[in-house]
Parts: C-alpha cells; structure tokens; sequence
C-alpha cells in the first residue's frame, strides 16, 4: 500500500477488489486537490524528464468541491495522455473554481493507466485533519 | 449491512434480496451464484452496489447480478438493470468508463501440434502487429471526419477498406455497428483521445490470447461456430480505449447537474442518470453508441492484425492458419431491447456492466447458423485457467433480461495479488504449465494473476446450473499477449 505523509497533508491507498481507491487528507480544498494529484502519479508509477519542462495555463470550474477535484485529477489523467506530467502547481482556488499554472515535464515512463476517476461514494468531509476524501480510480 | 440472512433462496444457484430490504429500492435484487460465491461477494461491497443500483428510477423486473460480480463503482462489476424506454433513465456509470469493452473468439481448423514448433514466432508477432500497454498508440491517426465516419459504421469501416469480411461482421453483436451513435454529442478531448488509439489493446486486463479447444460439450453447438477439439482459437479483450473513458467521464461531470434538474435522488453520485427521453439522456445515449462502434472497430482491426501474424509466421509452413470468426460480444454497453417482464412485452434500457448478453435460439438479431442454437457467450478466464464458450437460453431471456456472465470475477485486490506472487515467478510457473507469456510489466502481470480471480469453472457451473447459459467448448490458454 502506497502512502506518504508531508507535514499536514498526505495520501494513503485503500484496498479495492478491481480498481485503485486514495484516502486524502489536507488542511483546505487547494492541498486537497495537489496532494491527490500527487498520490495518484504514484500509484501510476509516473517518471518524467526535467530536460523536456512544460508549462500549462488551467482554468476549471464545477458545480462542488467533489465535482472540481474529480475535473481537476481527470485533467491531469488526460494530460499523462499526452505524456506530460506535472509536480508544481500554482492554483488559486476560489469557492469551486481554479484557475493557475502547472509547471512538469515530458512523461518518460508510467507503469500504470487509469482510465478514469470516479464519484463513487465521493464525498469531501471535515475531519480531525482538516478535509478528508477517499477518492477511486477505474483502472 | 447485508449479510447472507438477507436472502431468500431460490434455489441452489439463485437468491434474492427483496425490495423491502431498504426503503429507496424501487426493485428487487437477484443473485445468481453458488452459496460459495455469494458468500465471496458478500467479501466486499459488490451487492451494496447492487442495492444502490436498484433504486434508479423507472427499473423494471429485478436488477440481476452475475456469480463472476465484484465490487466496481457506482454499478457492481457484474451487474444488469433494465429501466422502461423512454422515460426510465440511463446511466453511464452502470455502463461504465470502458464502453463496449468485449471479447471476440477467432478460430482455426489448424491443430496445436502442426503450430506448436511456431509458438514462439507467433506471441512475438502477435505483440508486435497488435500494439498494447500504457499509452499505446496504433499504426493509424484519423483525421476528425474520418473518426466521426467510423464512429458512425462501427466494424463496416473496417469492411470497406478491406478489413472485414461479412462473416466478421455478421458474427458479431449488432454487427459491430449501432444505429443512432451521433459523434456531435462527442467532445473534441474524446476525439482527440480516440484518433490515435484504433488497432490497439490497451493495458489493465486487456489480452491477446491463442488457446485450444480443450473439449466440446455441444457438438452441434460447436459445429455450427465451427470449433474443433484439439485446433487453436484467438481471444481479443478491450474496449473503446481513451475514446470511451472520455465519453464516460464527460457525460459522469455533465449529469451531476441533470440529477438536481429531474429531481432524482440516488445513494452514490457515479450512478448519476438522465431519463432517456431527456436532452441530457439522449446525447449520452448516442454519444455512448459512438464509443461502442469505436470498440467494435477497434477489435475489428485487432483482429485483422492478428491475422497478419498469424499469416507472417505460418503462411507456407502449416497446412491452414486461417482464423475466422466466432463471435464479437459486449460486455459493458446499455442496449434497447423488449424483454417479457410479468408476462407484457416492454422496451427497456439494458444496462450490462460487466455482464454479457446471452440471447437464446430464436431471438432477434441472432445470424442464422446461430439461430437454432442460441448467441455465443465468451467468457474468459484469467491467463492460466480456461476460458468458456457458452450459448444463451430460453431461461436466460426470461431470468436475466438475455444475460449471462463476462469473465472469472476479480476477487482479490491488485495489492493483494502483488503480494501473493512477483511477476517474473508468475511467468515461470506459466511457462512450466505450458502457457507463453508476454506483458507490459511485471507488476501488472502480477496484479492479473489467475489467483486474483474466482474460478471461472466455478462461475460457469453456476450460470449453467442456474440455466441462463449452456456449455458449448472449453478452450486452455496456449500464448498470452497482456497490455
């Protein structure tokens, strides 16, 4: 089981008969929405190259937080389509729209695919470490 | 909390929860499984799924679940309901993301000991000709109009440029085209996702697989599909790659709203829906169509580049390499048929997700030398154990709306199956059983290893003995291919 833990943010994969499931947490929806995006390049065993950067404008809106972070992960699995990658992101997030830059590069390897990142029993909850989410992948 | 007390038996290969089991269940639900296996699927949340599945609005019958069932999102993996045309709703979750993923069974008269000194040519051929794993891309890049062309013609795109025969397409469900698929209810992001990726396999638990027709249960049957004990068959398992998880994925964001627009309440946001007679049900219903006619497509083309390996490795050397074709199914796909529901003939939105259609002898739509013995129903295993052909039945019309099961059923998780075996040792022990291999990575080798899965023998016993399906072949797996 994957997991990682950074100051008070942090990822941990749940078991899942046939697909790939990520409990969440993070002090505000911003965190929520990176941290997540982190745990799962790492259940896709994602490598990029440094030498090939790539910087992308991002502007997403949605009808709820749960809406916007399924919009904004499933961005970033079509991006990983075409094999680019990101690690830094610069996102305002207001109410339930983002807007910001992601910065990444070029895609070298993946050892996994997802085809999609689900609602099921999708629901951003206040916890003891700020929100909370367990979000599942179709894999 | 359902537990095994929350059944009534039916008998010793079905059980049902009843609708009064919870109050937003608008139907009953009915399990078709051994006690065994019902006692597996009770392992994770499967028929909770199924219990949620059985509150969308304007289902008919029962919402049926298949012995291979487990758990998926919003819709078990396994899972049938059937919601009144027009004003019942449809779901792209109880579809779900990998829309008309399918299996086609391709067969030859060439027996295993005249191509066995070739095996090696051939699993490496068969790699090379149909390109798989994470990101593949196939030997053709579509413009627009020419996606929206196929998207439309389904496997007779592949019929006018010389890549299918009419058998091909006569044996495949629909002939490997639906009608109303409408590529303007298709996003530019599906398009681009889809123009690349024709041709091509996919990961996960995709496969290429050559087996043997291991033994016949049903001469006749078998004749008529043309199977012959002891000769090699060709399995092909993927779907509608990019192209169909995009559309899913649109149409799962776009109808998040349309729930609050038709005041429908459900117990988990992926089993989001419109009423088919609605603008929003409409699109996703000819949108959905475009991405099957892509899938049926795209094993088409599979399967036609799986008959150039065969031709470059054994043209010359064998007597007949041949492969023709057995039949194409669905097994993630929302149709509109009629089925008799308490004895009326009622138009319905089946929903299979992860189930497939079984038709009996005599229902429509069959092709004629399947007519008198029912639709063939290709279940495959899990690399290392058999896979099944079966036909539909009578029963299977008035049971499971023309249903039966799609595979073995996962049945531990991919971290657990990690854990259980490495990848290079699964191989080992594969190739000890006789079995070639070939995979993407060893990792996601390892997490499809036949002990992830139920025992698919086990699986179909039930669905025979439950009488939704019969046993025509059992094939052995030779040579797999995996993304």
């Amino acid at each position: 089981m994957r997991s990682s833990r950074t100051g008070d943010r942090g990822y941990l994969e749940i078991a899942h008969t046939a697909d790939w499931a990520l409990h969440v947490w993070a002090p505000d929806l911003k965190a929520l929405l990176i941290t997540a995006a982190e745990g799962m390049y790492t259940l896709l065993g994602v490598v990029t190259d440094p030498s090939q950067p790539v910087q992308q404008h991002l502007a997403l809106e949605a009808i709820d937080a749960e809406s916007l972070l399924v919009a904004f992960l499933n961005e970033l699995v079509f991006q990983l389509e075409e094999r680019w990658a990101f690690w830094q992101f610069d996102l305002e997030v207001k109410g339930t729209q983002l807007e910001g830059e992601l910065t990444g590069a070029r895609v070298i390897g993946q050892s996994k695919e997802i085809k999609a990142v689900t609602y099921h029993d999708l629901a951003i909850q206040k916890g003891e470490r700020g929100l909370e989410v367990t979000v599942v992948f179709d894999v | 909390m359902i537990q095994l007390q929350s059944f009534t038996r039916i008998s010793d290969y079905e059980w049902e929860i009843p609708r009064t089991f919870r109050q937003d269940m608008r139907v009953p639900v009915r399990v078709f499984a051994s006690r065994r296996l019902l006692e597996n699927a009770l392992g994770d949340k499967s028929i909770e799924q199924a219990v949620n599945a059985a509150t969308l609005p304007g289902l008919v019958g029962r919402v049926v679940v298949m012995p291979d069932v487990h758990q998926g999102y919003g819709f078990p993996i396994g899972g049938v309901a059937a919601t009144r045309y027009p004003e019942g709703v449809i779901s792209p979750g109880g579809i779900g993301y990998d829309i008309n993923c399918g299996v086609r069974l391709l067969a030859t008269t060439l027996e295993v000991g005249e191509a066995e000194p070739y095996f090696k040519d051939l699993i490496r051929a068969l790699d090379e000709y149909c390109p798989s794993g994470v990101g593949a891309e196939g030997g053709m890049r579509l413009s627009e109009a020419e996606l929206d062309q196929a998207c439309r013609e389904g496997a007779r795109w592949a019929q006018k440029r010389g890549m299918a025969s009419e058998q091909d397409l006569r044996r495949t469900e629909e002939g490997g085209c639906l009608d109303g698929a409408d590529p303007t209810k298709v996003s530019k992001r599906a398009k681009e996702r889809g123009r690349s990726q024709l041709g091509t396999l996919g990961a996960g638990n995709h496969f290429l697989e050559v087996g043997i027709v291991e033994q016949v249960f049903d001469a006749h049957a078998a004749g008529a599909m043309g199977l012959l004990e002891g000769c090699l068959t060709l399995s092909i398992h993927c779907g509608s790659r990019g192209f169909g998880h995009q559309i899913c994925t649109d149409y799962v964001q776009e109808l998040q709203g349309a729930v609050n627009r038709y005041g429908i309440r459900l117990p988990d946001r992926e089993l989001v829906c419109a009423p088919l007679d609605s603008p929003e049900g409409q699109a996703y219903l000819a949108a959905m169509r475009a991405a099957a006619n892509y899938a049926f497509l795209n094993r088409q083309l599979l399967a036609h580049q799986a008959r150039l390996a065969f031709e470059a490795v054994l043209a010359g050397k064998v007597a007949n390499w041949h492969l023709h074709q057995v039949y194409d199914i669905a097994h993630n796909i929302g149709k509109i048929e009629t089925h008799e529901i308490d004895g009326q003939r009622v138009k319905v939105c089946v929903h299979r997700k992860g189930a497939t259609r079984a038709f009996g002898p005599g229902a429509p739509g069959l092709p004629e030398e399947y007519a008198r013995v029912g639709q063939p129903v290709l279940v495959p295993g899990s690399m290392g154990t058999a896979s099944w052909v079966l036909v539909g039945t009578e029963e299977s019309m008035m049971r499971s709306f023309g249903s039966s099961c799609h595979g073995a059923g996962r049945v531990l998780s991919r971290n657990a199956a990690k854990r259980s075996v490495r990848g290079e040792q699964l191989q080992r022990e594969l190739e000890a059983d006789g079995i070639l291999l070939r995979a993407g990575s060893m990792a996601g080798l390892a997490e499809e290893a036949p002990s992830a899965y139920k025992d698919v023998d086990e699986v179909v016993e039930t669905v025979c003995g439950a009488g939704i399906a019969r046993k025509v072949a059992r094939l052995r797996p030779l040579l797999v291919v995996k993304g």
